[in-house]
């Protein structure tokens, strides 16, 4: 993943998937992809793209709309939005940006492309069921904190629910369950 | 109205933020609002949401499906968690196909999402099921001397569409939860602008720059306290203030209260039942513009 991918270099006719804004336009959230007109206000509303050079929403999705897949889906930019919904309200073609930016980063993440801190959310799921390692130390405050026991998981039951979902069976069982 | 809810931890209060669930709880139950533990839960999803949209319904349909065996609404204090479940039972309930899709995944478990449990954040419930006047008859200590910002954080809010709480462009709820207590909420810049956390772990530079702009709009208005009700935003704001403060040269000094602390101070109880040593940004000061009243 570089942070180069994203930017202005020329777009080369053989790096066009041209049915891909159509495979987008099938995935629940990535239906109103083809509505965006470019009009910038999912960028210029983005508190993220205030302070990154290289996070634009706006070239994402002209990005996916033009069909440069393996651009997009390789730009470290993609995992930059903080999900914080503003472009979704805002957005006056109703696109839901921000959903169109997680079909985006679901389909990079099967292929492996996928920052580490997910990795390990992932994994620490599987083997606890919570997002986070939480000490056993902590689990006993509890009672002298005056608060009731931490209810169970059953992390077996988990991984039972989750069994097929392609990306748990591939890049989910990566991650490292150490204590963050 | 229902005031008995499932409540909901989640993971990052039990994993970090005990100063959250402690306040909440004591404030809850001094106002009538009885708490049942969920018998089993695990993760909501929203962490996996951006890897694997399925992994996080799965997740989430999961929590539904236990607390539907009990009968009873849930209670988040995490809006995370609360937008998350909202969601999920939202598109689960509309969607058949992918309805039984999903419960193919919660068969083998014998469990099955039926969609009939709702699920609120903490603010509702103080908002719709206790009332502000209910709130204002149990304030014995007003907190008439404190001016505070409010930061409600994007999940309670966002989308407007999937949502449908307060008005997400000038949210007013919290607002006038805060001005129950006797404080005064002071207006700022960019109130409902995101907090930085999400992107803690990818980038922590845009991170730290989303929470120190925060605090130069909360400074510039002289608030005493920034008052938060996500764990995630809690986090952001009081574990990494000092940091910030060293990072950028800033003097901010602004401790940050869960809501849940901030009312119990004005129904009367001290810093210590609600977890005040929690905290990591000093509230010594705080605490003395409220002695100078009482």
């Amino acid at each position: 993943m570089t942070e180069t991918s994203t930017s202005r270099k020329p777009i080369k006719a053989s790096e066009i998937d041209p049915k891909f804004k159509y495979e987008l336009s099938r995935m629940p959230g990535g239906e109103k992809l083809l509505r965006c007109f470019q009009c910038g206000t999912c960028t210029s509303d983005c508190p993220v793209a205030r302070f990154s050079d290289a996070y634009r929403p706006r070239r994402i999705i002209r990005m996916a709309q033009l069909g440069l897949k393996e651009r997009v889906l390789n730009s470290e930019t993609l995992w930059l939005c903080a999900a914080c919904f503003t472009c979704t309200d805002r957005c006056p073609q109703g696109v839901e940006v921000a959903s169109v930016i997680r079909v985006l980063r679901n389909l990079a993440a099967e292929k492996g492309i996928v920052p580490q801190v997910f990795k390990d959310q992932a994994a620490c799921i599987l083997d606890s069921g919570y997002a986070y390692k939480i000490p056993e130390l902590r689990i006993k405050k509890r009672v002298t904190l005056g608060l009731p026991p931490l209810p169970t998981s059953n992390p077996e039951s988990i991984c039972k629910a989750l069994k097929g979902v392609k990306f748990i069976e591939t890049t989910g069982k990566e991650g490292e369950k150490s204590e963050q | 109205m229902s005031s008995k809810y499932l409540i909901f931890l989640g993971c990052a209060i039990p994993y970090r933020v005990a100063s959250y669930e402690i306040s909440a709880r004591k404030v809850l139950a001094k106002l009538g609002v009885e708490l049942v533990e969920m018998p089993e839960f695990n993760c909501c999803g929203l962490p996996l949401d951006p890897v694997s949209h399925e992994t996080m319904l799965i997740l989430a349909a999961r929590n539904l499906a236990l607390a539907e065996q009990t009968g009873l609404n849930i209670l988040t204090l995490c809006p995370g968690c609360a937008g998350t479940l909202k969601k999920v039972n939202k598109i689960l309930k509309e969607d058949k196909a992918l309805r039984e899709q999903i419960n193919g995944h919660l068969k083998e478990s014998g469990l099955e999402f039926k969609g009939t449990v709702e699920t609120k954040h903490i603010v509702q419930v103080l908002t719709e099921d206790v009332g502000l006047e209910k709130i204002k008859e149990a304030v014995v200590n007003p907190l008439t001397m404190l001016k505070v910002a409010e930061h409600v954080g994007c999940h309670l809010l966002r989308p407007r569409d999937i949502i449908g709480f307060d008005e997400p462009e000038d949210p007013q709820t919290l607002k006038k939860l805060i001005e129950a207590t006797g404080a005064t909420c002071l207006d700022y810049v960019d109130e409902t602008e995101c907090c930085g956390a999400p992107s803690v772990g990818v980038s922590d530079k845009v991170a730290l720059q989303l929470a120190r702009d925060k605090f130069n709009h909360v400074k510039a208005v002289e608030a005493q306290a920034l008052i938060t009700i996500c764990p995630f935003c809690h986090i952001m704001f009081d574990t990494n203030e000092l940091r910030i403060e060293r990072m950028f040269s800033e003097t901010y000094g602004i401790p940050v209260l869960h809501y849940p602390q901030l009312l119990g101070l004005a129904m009367g109880m001290t810093p210590e039942e609600l977890a005040f040593n929690e905290l990591r940004v000093d509230t010594s000061k705080m605490l003395q513009v409220l002695k100078g009243v009482n």
